[in-house]
């Protein structure tokens, strides 16, 4: 059961790179979830001033000035402990990954807050009207993307404060990374359309 | 605790039992396991939902039949163009490029061999989700039911005041499910092409149908979330009590059109741009000569995949849309018809002034260009807005997508289960029952296709469950019912000659075809690292090269 088409006619290629499968596969997960959000986003804003009943968005949302500085320096973070790692800073490594989660932390508390405002003080739910059906379906979508980017953070954080996180992980932390900015993207666009152009 | 002892059997001696043989299949990530893994399922669907098609032509038979309850004969077109398009047309592409792609392109497997195995086992419970609803959903009277409300599952008929029970929460979580397997797949597939390729497989020297598998996986990706994200708030609708859907809070059914046909139009050409692939490689074999009009090819797939995202709302005519928005519309599935006319005539181009062999696989591409024809054909006319407006949701309509979907995808489909059934297994397809499953098959399609475009024009819409005598419907539905029983043989032909070839057919050989891609390089079937030595390649056709050493073709390119 041998190939029998070693093709000896060419020359071995001398340079023959090709780019990495993960990323690659990253690039296409973010390119399908951005295709998910925009679903989302377009249900949202064709939904816009339909609502039949109060409460309306002017009414009860406040601009998330602080959740919103403590996602994107999230960012910021990453990027710097991204940094430290490649550097071999392996203690600068593992403080600005836990900052990391701290700040994706801080964010969900934030919006934990904003929905219990919301639902005990505002009585808006999901079934109030269309704003509310609207707006925790594409915040509790965006919110479960931070959950889920914070589980791979936590677990790479678990792993590294046991020694087990090494230069060979480099891509796997570099994709995370990826994934990490492309959630803090999505919440720019959400930001917009639910507290700037929606209220 | 005693060490483990890990016993490597030889080559054959897995399988032995049928215990060891299941359990080989529950563990593999081996590409080309899962390839057939793909399309074995898929054909068990596919006999499912045929004969779910043929209850339905024996219902309308003759007027006013009593075989099937009325929402019996709903469930089954519901589960019918369900199963067609979820549980058969997205798992044969996705095993066609799980088992083709790696072998193709010179590599020992995919880039992510266990996302690989959980896409096919996302398929399989997904699918059996969706038949477990026969027994599992109460319906209004307590017992068990399907998903009645058809493949597109329009609102507001799929709210919860409509749709009682738990029928449409199975038809929107087994499609939840196998869109994520679905997913995975594509984002496997993309993977492996670009990152994977054996030294010198440039993109522009991929088989045609690595290109098309390409394209089609992108569009995956790009639809699929349409249909997932309606889904998404159709439970959300149904259950936390949101108004996505609900017009009576200021919620739109329309939307939900836009969004389901946002996926279901680019959904039907991922389903053909695999048949188009088969095509690509099986003409320029069965002709002897190299593809005509390569980067034209891989420019019009290109094409049909960004214009048929723009496409969706003409499937909406009759809903009110602006004349703008209906001109445009139009005008975009005007353009489709384009790079689509392009293929078809290079592949008319590849067979011109070649050597043709009429084998099996090449009779199903020539049956292929006359059925995709008339189908392109009828789907411009189905572009023109006001003929739309007089036909929609007629059976023209039925007539029009089963002569894509069956008279060119599934015919594109057969001709490569005869093309590369001999790499898979390892013996060739019996020829004869081949012949009688093609011709049994085209009979029984043209009777029963051609004849329901008529109906349709007479005015007979879809989904009734029966019809009065002595519209001038009669004569045409029991034409087309035979021609359903013809199919039905063929079809029996084939598994026949499926199940009988794996043993008993002629041994293939690696190259049965005298073909010119990777996959003909290595024995049939391939072992499991597929490539004993990682080829290297120079030009398109690289077995062509090792064969005819003294004028190869990277010479010419």
């Amino acid at each position: 059961m041998i190939n029998e088409a070693y093709l000896t006619t060419a020359p071995k290629a001398a340079e023959w790179k090709l780019p990495s499968a993960r990323k690659v596969a990253i690039v296409c997960l973010i390119l399908t979830e951005t295709t998910l959000f925009s679903i989302f986003v377009a249900g949202y804003v064709f939904y816009i001033g339909k609502s039949l009943t109060g409460p309306t968005p002017r009414e009860v949302l406040d601009l998330p000035v602080l959740a919103t500085i403590f996602l994107l320096s999230s960012s910021v973070t990453i990027v710097l402990a991204e940094r430290a790692f490649n550097r071999d800073r392996v203690g600068l490594f593992k403080l600005f990954w836990f900052a990391t989660i701290v700040l994706a932390g801080l964010f969900l508390t934030m919006t934990a807050v904003e929905w219990r405002k919301l639902i005990y003080h505002d009585g808006l739910t999901i079934s109030t009207n269309l704003f509310g059906t609207t707006f925790y379906t594409l915040v509790g979508l965006h919110a479960s993307h931070v959950i889920v980017g914070m589980c791979l953070l936590l677990l790479v954080f678990v792993f590294s404060l046991r020694g087990f996180v090494t230069i060979m992980h480099r891509e796997r932390l570099q994709m995370i990374s990826w994934y990490w900015h492309f959630v803090d993207a999505v919440w720019v666009v959400v930001f917009t359309v639910v507290y700037v152009i929606g209220r | 605790m005693a060490t483990q002892e890990i016993a490597i059997p030889a080559d054959g001696a897995l399988g032995s039992s049928f215990v060891d043989r299941l359990h080989d299949l529950v563990i593999t990530v081996d590409h080309k396991k899962l390839g057939l893994m793909y399309i074995g399922t898929a054909l068990g669907f596919f006999v499912v939902a045929g004969l779910m098609a043929v209850a339905i032509r024996l219902q309308l038979v003759i007027p006013v039949n009593t075989l099937l309850e009325p929402d019996v004969f709903n469930r089954f077109f519901t589960m019918h163009g369900t199963s067609m398009v979820f549980l058969v047309g997205m798992p044969i592409i996705a095993g066609l490029g799980n088992y083709l792609v790696p072998l193709m392109i010179g590599t020992r497997d995919m880039a992510f061999p266990r996302l690989n195995a959980f896409g096919y086992w996302m398929f399989l419970f997904g699918g059996l989700l969706l038949y477990f609803s026969y027994l599992g959903a109460p319906g209004l009277a307590g017992h068990g039911s399907a998903p009645d409300v058809g493949w597109f599952a329009y609102a507001p008929l799929t709210g919860r005041a409509f749709s009682r029970g738990t029928s449409t929460d199975y038809w929107i979580l087994s499609l939840l499910l196998t869109s994520v397997g679905s997913t995975v797949s594509a984002i496997n597939v993309i993977a492996t092409t670009i990152a994977l390729r054996c030294p010198g497989m440039t993109m522009m020297r991929m088989p045609l149908l690595v290109w098309l598998m390409l394209v089609t996986n992108f569009m995956i990706l790009l639809a699929l979330p349409g249909l997932s994200g309606a889904q998404i708030m159709l439970l959300i609708d149904r259950y936390p009590g949101g108004h996505f859907f609900d017009t009576q809070a200021g919620g739109s059914a329309v939307i939900w059109q836009h969004f389901f046909w946002i996926f279901g139009h680019p959904e039907v050409y991922i389903l053909m741009i695999p048949a188009f692939a088969c095509l690509s490689e099986i003409i320029p074999v069965f002709s002897r000569k190299p593809i005509f009009g390569y980067p034209i090819m891989v420019g019009a797939t290109a094409m049909i995949g960004l214009i048929s995202v723009s496409v969706w709302a003409h499937h909406m005519f009759s809903v009110g849309m602006t004349s703008v928005g209906n001109t445009f519309f139009a005008i975009s599935t005007f353009l489709v018809a384009i790079p689509t006319g392009i293929k078809i005539f290079n592949w008319i181009g590849t067979m011109y002034g070649g050597r043709i062999r009429f084998e099996l696989p090449m009779l199903f591409c020539i049956a292929f260009l006359f059925q995709f024809l008339i189908a392109g054909l009828t789907g411009v006319m189905l572009a023109v807005v006001p003929f739309n407006w007089q036909l929609t949701d007629s059976y023209f309509v039925v007539a029009h997508f089963h002569y894509t979907l069956v008279g060119a995808f599934l015919f594109g489909i057969f001709a490569g289960f005869y093309y590369w059934y001999p790499k898979a297994l390892g013996r060739l397809l019996d020829p004869r029952l081949g012949l009688l499953h093609f011709w049994l098959f085209v009979i029984g399609f043209h009777l029963t296709f051609d004849t329901l475009h008529f109906a349709g024009f007479l005015g007979m819409p879809r989904r009734i469950f029966t019809y009065d005598a002595g519209r001038g419907w009669d004569t045409l539905n029991f034409i087309a019912t035979v021609g359903a029983l013809f199919q039905a043989t063929a079809i029996l032909v084939l598994a026949i000659n499926i199940v009988r070839s794996a043993r008993k057919g002629e041994p293939a050989g690696n190259d049965p075809w005298d073909a010119w891609t990777l996959e003909w390089s290595t024995s049939s079937p391939p072992p499991d690292y597929n490539f004993a030595t990682m080829p290297t390649v120079r030009s398109r056709r690289p077995l062509w090269d090792l064969k005819h050493p003294e004028d190869p073709d990277w010479k010419y390119e």
